[in-house]
């Protein structure tokens, strides 16, 4: 019985059909859990697509927790998906939007400087991870740099909040707190995910251009002020 | 096989001076190291895998077949035409390896995983490394009659050349640029790699006119560190509004930095003509850019330079929005009151 348990646990992530202790199993228990398990996974064709993407979000929303709680985990690598940074850096740029010279259609961060800055940074830091001898495959790269804007985005949002509030010198302050510890949540949960898959004597080598980046964004959002 | 390269440069440059250019000519040299830092970066064959090759092979089997089928084809036609038949014959030959050594080319450059591992050699470095290469770009070494060394790496560059995209989006909020017709971000990393690539480019075409010994790689390296200096300038000017100061850190900064990349470039330069076009040239520019980043994207000089250019509204131009009275009638108001200011 034991045996059995242990054939079946590396489906423990997979399944949530729980056998309790008490109740004696026998036979091959490990191939039927995997077989209707797959079954049940290739049968999304007729769910409602409420389902679907109900199901998509809460992935989506479990990684923001990993980002928020940066411990280690591999869950931001292993499965990795651009729907998350594609909501957020599209949040982000449309909080963004509406910068103070926005009458003679000019000035403030545009929307498309914002994606492109968010995207193309992230290529650039994967590549140079991958340059300097990195193990971390590109996508999922992309993936953790992406969800790892998140607290940047919160932080926006804050601003944007205090921002009604007045712009004076208490509110300048507020929103220099409140980025700089966002920057530096950012930079700290992304260099947890990555610093892994990378030579220990290159860290400060990767980790190099991921501060640029976030610093970059950082200071587009402290700077931002919006029109009168 | 390039993993060699950091030791091995100074103890084949020991040897007997002008000699490390052509350690890879001699052909009963003893030492087996491939030196990286004296290696023309064109021949990147030492890290190509042996698929490549393979498919190298190949192809030139077929082209061989290829001229050998020509051959049986012509050999009719060469009996009455004699030489001219050959010379087209030699002709097509030569069209046809130029074209497959053409695709072979692109079908590298397309591979991005190729490219990659083509790339490696050059980000091979140490955090330390970094740290007395940026440390030594600002210390120039008075050592004119023996090739001094130069670290070809490229990961210290690129990170100077982003930083200084940084900096210079930085310069460009706080002084209220608007550029139209691009964004911000465009015109920065355009500006750097422009000037990054552009120069190092220029710079060794002059070298190659004159016959200095420097590598494009080592040249890229080379201006990439000289950046540092730009970079500390314009971090620490954009912020502290002296211009005062800023001359002093030019001159100080910007001169160390263009001193040393100079150092380096006479010790690789033989006469006197050749010295002083090849590091005259690159002086003038590296502090030109300078002074043009800084002045370019600076608070104060801003509406002094819109009022001068204010008539003629080019499509690519600075307009300071935080002054009121720019219009094209209150040009001349402007144009004194700035001139009074300073």
């Amino acid at each position: 019985m034991a045996a059995a348990e242990e054939a079946s646990r590396p489906f423990a992530g997979l399944s949530d059909v729980s056998i309790s202790e008490d109740i004696p199993v026998e036979g091959d228990i490990s191939v039927p859990v995997g077989s209707t398990r797959r079954d049940d996974e290739f049968s999304t064709l007729d769910e409602p697509v409420k389902e679907t993407i109900l199901r998509d979000l809460r992935a989506v929303g479990t990684k923001f927790v990993h980002v928020l709680y940066p411990k280690r985990s591999s869950a931001l690598l292993r499965d990795w998906d651009l729907w998350g940074p594609l909501l957020l850096c599209v949040t982000l740029a449309l909080l963004l939007q509406g910068g103070a010279a926005e009458g003679d259609d000019q000035g403030g961060p545009q929307f498309a400087e914002v994606f492109v800055i968010v995207w193309f940074g992230s290529i650039v830091i994967t590549l140079n991870s991958k340059l300097l001898g990195g193990t971390i495959s590109f996508f999922q790269s992309l993936c953790v740099l992406g969800y790892c804007i998140m607290p940047l985005t919160v932080a926006m949002a804050v601003c944007r909040i205090v921002l009604i509030g007045g712009s004076g010198k208490v509110s300048f302050a507020v929103r220099l707190a409140v980025v700089t510890a966002s920057f530096g949540w950012s930079t700290f949960a992304s260099t947890a995910f990555l610093a892994d898959s990378q030579p220990p004597n290159r860290k400060a080598l990767v980790v190099y251009p991921v501060f640029l980046f976030y610093f970059v964004i950082g200071w587009m959002i402290l700077t931002f002020s919006p029109s009168q | 096989a390039g993993k060699m390269s950091a030791g091995s440069g100074g103890r084949n440059t020991n040897t007997e001076p002008w000699g490390s250019f052509d350690d890879n000519l001699i052909p009963g040299s003893s030492s087996a190291v491939i030196d990286m830092e004296n290696m023309d970066d064109t021949s990147g064959s030492s890290f190509e895998d042996m698929g490549e090759m393979h498919q190298r092979m190949k192809e030139e089997e077929e082209v061989a077949a290829e001229a050998a089928a020509t051959e049986d084809d012509t050999v009719d036609d060469g009996e009455f035409l004699g030489m001219k038949g050959l010379k087209g014959q030699l002709g097509r030959q030569v069209a046809d390896e130029v074209w497959q050594a053409g695709k072979r080319q692109a079908s590298r450059a397309f591979n991005l995983y190729a490219n990659i591992d083509i790339l490696r050699p050059y980000f091979d470095v140490e955090p330390v490394q970094v740290r007395s290469r940026l440390i030594e770009s600002m210390i120039p070494i008075r050592m004119i009659n023996f090739p001094q060394k130069i670290a070809g790496e490229l990961y210290g560059p690129l990170m100077l050349v982003f930083t200084l995209v940084a900096i210079l989006l930085h310069g460009m909020k706080t002084s209220g640029t608007v550029i139209r017709e691009g964004t911000l971000m465009g015109t920065a990393i355009g500006t750097c790699f422009g000037y990054w690539l552009g120069v190092s480019s220029f710079i060794y075409f002059l070298a190659y006119l004159v016959n200095a010994q420097i590598t494009m790689l080592q040249m890229l390296s080379l201006l990439g560190y000289g950046l540092f200096g730009h970079c500390a300038v314009l971090l620490i000017t954009y912020n502290i509004h002296f211009h005062f100061l800023f001359y002093i850190l030019w001159l100080l900064v910007g001169g160390l930095s263009t001193l040393r990349m100079v150092a380096a470039l006479l010790s690789r330069t033989v006469g006197q003509t050749p010295r002083v076009l090849l590091c005259g040239t690159l002086s003038v520019l590296h502090m030109l850019f300078l002074l043009y980043l800084h002045f370019a994207y600076h608070k104060i000089v801003e509406g002094l330079l819109d009022t001068l250019e204010g008539p003629n509204m080019a499509p690519m131009q600075r307009v300071a929005r935080n002054v009121p009275e720019l219009t094209l009638n209150a040009t001349m108001g402007t144009l004194g009151a700035s001139l009074k200011v300073h």
